[in-house]
C-alpha cells in the first residue's frame, strides 16, 4: 500500500464495492405498493418453511442442534485448561499427590500452598492443599511438572460461584472416592508419552 | 607449628599453598573444584568416598589425605580419575531411593549433585537391598537409614569436632557384593562398594539412642537426607526457605548461622523460622544455636499507652539492669543514656568479667586477650583450661579443645573442681585436674611452673615457685635381671651340667624424685602426674590457654588477672577468654558497668520495676535477636554483623531514645559511632561483610583492635586459700544448650531448671530438694546428669526471675545446705 492511499482520509469511498439495490421508495405511494406487493406474493412463508422444517426435525426426528446449558454441557477437548483435579491411585484410593512442592515451586502466578507432616506411617503426608483460583492464570506449568501425574486441568470451565474458596481446598480437588472406577487418565501435558518404554534404560536389580 | 608457604601446581595453574597441607584444601582455597563427599574442612580424612581422587607427579592419591610438597604436579582430571569416580557414583546409587521428591534434602543433596555433575547416566552395579529402618536417635535426631551413603562425616564430625564421639559405624547385614564385580568394576569404586555394603551408622553407646549433647551437627553435615532434625522432617522443602544470614545470639561464640524461613502455613502467611543451618565446613553450631530459634517476640504490636509508660519509667529510672543478650548499638545506647541521664547500668553477667579483663589489661599492657579459638584450633597442641566447665560454658571452646586433640596429636590439662566424664574422652593425652573450688591460683601457678620459661621470670616468682619442689624419696619396684645358676640333668650322658640363667625379678629401690607440691595441693598426685605430663610434653611446641568464667567472679580475681597475664607472657601460650554470656565482650567494651543497682529500675530482659522484655511478659515488648539488625562482639574478637529473620511490629530501644531526644533515625545508624578508642571501628552497618571464603578465612565484620601499653609493674600475689570452700557447694552452670530464658523459650530444648548433679549424688538427695543461699532459697528438682562427677551440684542460672546471680553474688561457687523437700 502506497503513503498516498494510507494519508487518504476520506472513509467509505476507497475500495468499497457497492450493492445493487435497485430503486428505493421515495414516496408515500411508493412505500405503500412494495408493502403490498410484498404481502400478495407471500415471500413470509418461504421463510417460515424452513423454520417449520427445522422444528419438526428436532421436536419429532431428534435432530436437535442445540443443548440446554446449565443441565447439558458439550465435550470439552482434553487439552483445554481448567479447574484442577487431584487424582488418586487407583488399586488404594490414596491420593498421588506426593507433597514435592513442585507445582508451588513452578507456579508463576504463585498461587499453590501445601503443609505436609511426617505422619504415623512414616510417609510424607499432605494436611492440606490450597490453589488461590483468584490468582491462578491456568498455564498448564502444575500438570506439567507434577512427577505422579497428581494435579491435572480437569473440564469444570466454570469458574463463578458464591465463594472462590468453594473449589480451592484439597478434598475439593481430590477425585471422590465412589467415583473413582470413573476416574479418567489424563492425557495432556506431563502424561506418559506412548512409547516412554521403549526409552528407558533398565536399571540392573539383583532380586 | 610454624607453616612454610609452597607453590604446587594444579591442572596447569599455580597455587600458593602451606606444605603439609591436603591437596583438596589447597584446590579449593585456590578456586580449583576438586569432588569430595567424605571430607571435612576441619576433621580428619575419613577415605571412604575415595572420590576425591586426583593424580600427583603421576601417582593416584586421594587428595583429601596427600599434603603438598615444593614443586607438586597435580591433575584432578583424566580419563581415568573420571571413570573412577563415575563408577563410584553410580555404586552409591545402587538402592538408593528415587523418591526424591519427598526428601528433605531435595535440591541440596551432594548425591543428587554428584552424581549429574560425574554424568552417571546408566547402572552397571546391583545387589539385594537389605531392609533398613528408620530411627529416631534422641529428641531432635532422625536417621533414615535407607537414603544413608555410609559417608561417616556425621561419626568425623561427631569425634573430630564435637567431641561426644557418639556414633560409629555398625553391621549392616544383607548380602555381599557379588564378586564377580571385582573384575569388572574400577578398582577403588569395589573397594569403596565392599566397605559401603557391610556398613551403617549406629550409636556408639550400643543402644538405640544416641547420649550426646544433641547439637545436630551430625544433620548438618549430611551430603543426603539420611540425618536431619526430628522437627524439620517433611515440614517444607529446602529450596522454598529464604536464607538469612545471622549471628546466633546465645552464647558468646557468636556463630554464623543461616535462618532459613518461609511462611508459617496455608492459615498462616507469616514468615517462620523452620530451621538454621550453618557453614559446617568452617563454624560449628551447638544445640542450642540449631534448635533454639523460635524465640521471637511474637505478634507485637505499636501499643502507644505502654510506650508512653515506658517514657516515662526512663526518665525516672535510677538504674537500667539488662541482659547481654544485646547488640553493640543497644549497648551504646544505654551508655548513651547512662552519659546524658546519669543512670546506673547494671548487668551482673558482665560486670565481672569487665573488672577481670580491665585488670588483666593492665597487667599484660594489652586491651584484649592475645589469641582467639580459631587460632588456637588450627594451630596449637596443647591446651589448657583454667576455670571454665568446658562441656557447658561455651560449645566452641569445648570444641576448640577437643579438635586440638583430635587434628594436631595435641595434649590438654583440664583444671576444673567439678568432675567431667567426657573431657576425657577428647584425647588419651588429657589429664584433668578436680581441685578444690577456690584454688584456680594455685592452678595458675602450676602452669606457670610447667610452662614458663625459667630464665625469664621474675626471680620472685622463680623463688616462689621453686618452694613448691621438694626432693623427695621413694621406693620403686623394678625389673631387674637376675643371674641363677641352674643344675640340669643331661640325659644323654647322665651327668649334671650346670647352665647360667637370666631371670627377671622385682627390686624395690628407693629412687629420688622432684615431689611437686602445687599438684599435691590441687589433689592430684604429684608422681603420677609427672609421668604422664612428660609423655603429654612429647613433641609439642605451642601451647594455648584457656580462661574461664570462674576466674572473674573469684574474690581474688585481680591476682588471677596478673596471673592469667604472666603466663601469657611466659609460657608463650596463646590466650584466649571465654566471655561469659552473649554478647559480654561487647557489653564490657561499650558499657562503664556498675556494681549495684539503685532506686527505680528499668530492667531490659531483667528483673525491675519496668520491664522492658522481648519474650513477651513485660510492661512494655522489645524484638529479640532474631528481629533485629546490629553487631554482636564474639569471643574470637571480631565485631560481626546479624540481621532480622523475622517481622517485628512493636517499639525498640531505638524508638524510646527518640522520645528521649536522644535517638537516631534507626538502630544501626549507631554502628558508625560505637566506641574507636576501645577497639571498634568506624564502619557503616551496612558496609560490614559477611561470610567465609573458600580456604575458611573469616570475613565476618571485622576484628576488634587491641591497644597496647605499658604494662603494670605490679607483683603477682601469692596464692591464697581464703577463698577455698568446703563442704556442700553448689555451682552456677548452665546444663548444655541452655544459655538464658530465649533457649528456654524455644521449643525443641528441653533442659529443665534443675540441679544437676552427679548419678550417685541425685540419687543421694532425693527428687525434690530446697537449696538455702546465703540471701534466700531456691526450690529445684534433681536431675542426674551422667557425665557429672563428685559433690559439687550444678544450679543454672537461665532463668533471669529466678535472680540465681543475686544468691550466688560474684562467685560462681556458694556454700549452701541442701534439703530434701
Amino acid at each position: 500500500m502506497s503513503l498516498e492511499q494510507f494519508k487518504n482520509r476520506n472513509v467509505g469511498t476507497q475500495n468499497y464495492t457497492m450493492l445493487d439495490l435497485g430503486e428505493r421508495p421515495k414516496t408515500g405511494w411508493d412505500r405503500f405498493k412494495q408493502v403490498a406487493r410484498r404481502s400478495v406474493k407471500l415471500e413470509l412463508f418461504t421463510g417460515l418453511k424452513v423454520t417449520f422444517r427445522e422444528m419438526i426435525k428436532a421436536l419429532f426426528m431428534g435432530e436437535m442442534h442445540t443443548i440446554k446449558y446449565p443441565f447439558e454441557k458439550l465435550p470439552i477437548s482434553p487439552r483445554y485448561r481448567a479447574i484442577h483435579e487431584m487424582k488418586r491411585l487407583l488399586e488404594s484410593g490414596h491420593y498421588r499427590c506426593i507433597g514435592c512442592g513442585l507445582c508451588e515451586k513452578i507456579c508463576i502466578a504463585d498461587c499453590i500452598r501445601m503443609d505436609t507432616r511426617y505422619d504415623e506411617n512414616q510417609r510424607k503426608e499432605v494436611s492440606e492443599y490450597t490453589i488461590n483460583f483468584g490468582r491462578c492464570i491456568f498455564c498448564g506449568y502444575c500438570a506439567e511438572v507434577c512427577p505422579e501425574l497428581a494435579i491435572v486441568h480437569g473440564g469444570r470451565y466454570e469458574n463463578a460461584s458464591e465463594q472462590r474458596a468453594s473449589f480451592a481446598l484439597f478434598e475439593d480437588m481430590l477425585t471422590p472416592l465412589d467415583q473413582l472406577n470413573q476416574q479418567q487418565e489424563f492425557p495432556g501435558f506431563g502424561a506418559v508419552s506412548p512409547d516412554a518404554d521403549k526409552k528407558i534404560k533398565k536399571t540392573p536389580l539383583a532380586y | 607449628m610454624s607453616k612454610k608457604e609452597i607453590t604446587i601446581t594444579i591442572d596447569g595453574v599455580e597455587c600458593r599453598t602451606w606444605e603439609g597441607e591436603y591437596l583438596l584444601n589447597a584446590a579449593r582455597a585456590n578456586g580449583i573444584f576438586i569432588p569430595a563427599i567424605c571430607y571435612l574442612t576441619r576433621c580428619s580424612p575419613t577415605l571412604a568416598c575415595r572420590i576425591c581422587l586426583v593424580e600427583a607427579d603421576g601417582k593416584r592419591v586421594y587428595s583429601c589425605n596427600a599434603k603438598a610438597k615444593e614443586g607438586m604436579n597435580v591433575v584432578t582430571q583424566s580419563e581415568e580419575i573420571l571413570e573412577e569416580r563415575r563408577a563410584i557414583m553410580e555404586v552409591y546409587d545402587v538402592n538408593h531411593p528415587l523418591q526424591c521428591g519427598v526428601c528433605d534434602q531435595h535440591g541440596e543433596c551432594e548425591l543428587q549433585n554428584y552424581t549429574l555433575e560425574l554424568g552417571v547416566d546408566s547402572q552397571h552395579f546391583a545387589v539385594p537391598d537389605t531392609m533398613r529402618e528408620v530411627k529416631e536417635w534422641s529428641t531432635v535426631l532422625h536417621y533414615d537409614a535407607g537414603l544413608c551413603i555410609v559417608c561417616e562425616r556425621c561419626v568425623t564430625v561427631c569425634k573430630d569436632m564435637i567431641g561426644d564421639s557418639a556414633l560409629k559405624t555398625g553391621p549392616r547385614g544383607g548380602p555381599a557384593v557379588d564378586k564377580a564385580y571385582k573384575e569388572t568394576a574400577p578398582k577403588d569404586a569395589y573397594a569403596m562398594w565392599n566397605k559401603l555394603q557391610k556398613s551403617i551408622i549406629v550409636p556408639s553407646n550400643g543402644t538405640e539412642h544416641t547420649n550426646c549433647s544433641d547439637c545436630g551437627e551430625c544433620t548438618a553435615v549430611c551430603p543426603v537426607g539420611a540425618l536431619t532434625e526430628r522437627d524439620f522432617v517433611y515440614k517444607a522443602n529446602p529450596w522454598e526457605l529464604k536464607e538469612i544470614p545471622a549471628t546466633c545470639a546465645h552464647c558468646s561464640s557468636g556463630c554464623h548461622l543461616y535462618y532459613e524461613t518461609r511462611f508459617t502455613s496455608i492459615d498462616n502467611h507469616d514468615e517462620m523460622i523452620f530451621r538454621v543451618k550453618n557453614e559446617w565446613n568452617f563454624q560449628s553450631l551447638c544445640g542450642a544455636g540449631r534448635f533454639g530459634y523460635d524465640y521471637e517476640n511474637r505478634d507485637v504490636t505499636k501499643d502507644e499507652k505502654a510506650f508512653a509508660k515506658a517514657v516515662e519509667a526512663l526518665k525516672k529510672a535510677k538504674t537500667v539492669r539488662f541482659s547481654s543478650m544485646i547488640t553493640n548499638e543497644e549497648a551504646l545506647m544505654l551508655q548513651r543514656l547512662k552519659e546524658e541521664r546519669g543512670v546506673r547500668l547494671v548487668n551482673p553477667e558482665v560486670r565481672p568479667f569487665q573488672r577481670f579483663l580491665a585488670a588483666y589489661a593492665k597487667a599484660a599492657g594489652r586491651s584484649l586477650y592475645g589469641s582467639d579459638y580459631k587460632a588456637i584450633m588450627q594451630e596449637s597442641d596443647f591446651v589448657v583450661s583454667v576455670g571454665a566447665a568446658l562441656r557447658n560454658d561455651n560449645p566452641n571452646a569445648r570444641y576448640a579443645f577437643n579438635n586440638v586433640q583430635k587434628m594436631n596429636k595435641g595434649a590438654g590439662l583440664y583444671f576444673h573442681p567439678v568432675g567431667d566424664t567426657l573431657v576425657p574422652t577428647f584425647g588419651k593425652s588429657v589429664e584433668c585436674i578436680a581441685h578444690k573450688p577456690g584454688q584456680e591460683e594455685t592452678a595458675l601457678y602450676l602452669v606457670l611452673d610447667l610452662f614458663a620459661d625459667r630464665e625469664n621470670l621474675p626471680e620472685y616468682i622463680k623463688t616462689y615457685l621453686d618452694g613448691f619442689h621438694e626432693t623427695r624419696k621413694r621406693t620403686i619396684k623394678e625389673r631387674v635381671m637376675k643371674e641363677v645358676v641352674e643344675k640340669v640333668l643331661d640325659k644323654e650322658s647322665g651327668e649334671e651340667n650346670e647352665v647360667k640363667k637370666k631371670v627377671p625379678e622385682m627390686v624395690e629401690k628407693e629412687v629420688e624424685y622432684d615431689h611437686n607440691l602445687l599438684v599435691e595441693a590441687l589433689g592430684g598426685d604429684p608422681v603420677a602426674f609427672a609421668d604422664s605430663f612428660e609423655k603429654m610434653m612429647k613433641k609439642k611446641s605451642s601451647f594455648a590457654l584457656i580462661v574461664g568464667e570462674d576466674l572473674y567472679g573469684h574474690p581474688r580475681w585481680e591476682n588471677l588477672a596478673k596471673l592469667v597475664a604472666l603466663a601469657e607472657k611466659h609460657c608463650g601460650m596463646k590466650l584466649a577468654m571465654i566471655p561469659p554470656k552473649s554478647n559480654a565482650l561487647g557489653v564490657a567494651l561499650i558499657c562503664d558497668l556498675d556494681d549495684s543497682a539503685e532506686g527505680y529500675t528499668v530492667g531490659y530482659n531483667q528483673p525491675g520495676d519496668f520491664r522492658l522484655s522481648a519474650l513477651g511478659e513485660g510492661d512494655l515488648d522489645m524484638p529479640a535477636m532474631n528481629q533485629q539488625e546490629g553487631t554482636m562482639s564474639t569471643m574470637n574478637k571480631r565485631v560481626v554483623p546479624t540481621n532480622a529473620a523475622l517481622e517485628y511490629g512493636g517499639y525498640e530501644l531505638n524508638d524510646l531514645m527518640n522520645a528521649l531526644g536522644l535517638g537516631k533515625r534507626l538502630s544501626v545508624d549507631w554502628t558508625a559511632e560505637l566506641p574507636v578508642d576501645k577497639g571498634f571501628q568506624a564502619v557503616e552497618f551496612d558496609d560490614l561483610s559477611d561470610g567465609f571464603l573458600n580456604d575458611g578465612t573469616e570475613v565476618r565484620g571485622y576484628a576488634l583492635t587491641a591497644f597496647k601499653s605499658r604494662p603494670s609493674a605490679a607483683k603477682v600475689a601469692a596464692a591464697s586459700e581464703e577463698a577455698v570452700l568446703e563442704g556442700e557447694i553448689a555451682y552456677r552452670c548452665n546444663p548444655q544448650r541452655q544459655f538464658n530464658d530465649f533457649t528456654d523459650k524455644a521449643h525443641q530444648i528441653f533442659e529443665a531448671f534443675a540441679l544437676y548433679a552427679s548419678p550417685e549424688k541425685a540419687e543421694a538427695l532425693g527428687e525434690r530438694v530446697e537449696v538455702v543461699f546465703e540471701k534466700g532459697s531456691l526450690l529445684l528438682d534433681v536431675v542426674a546428669d551422667e557425665r557429672m562427677q563428685g559433690e559439687i551440684v550444678e544450679i543454672p542460672d537461665f532463668k533471669a526471675d529466678r535472680d540465681v546471680y543475686g544468691l550466688f553474688g560474684e562467685s560462681r561457687y556458694a556454700n549452701v545446705t541442701i534439703k530434701k523437700v
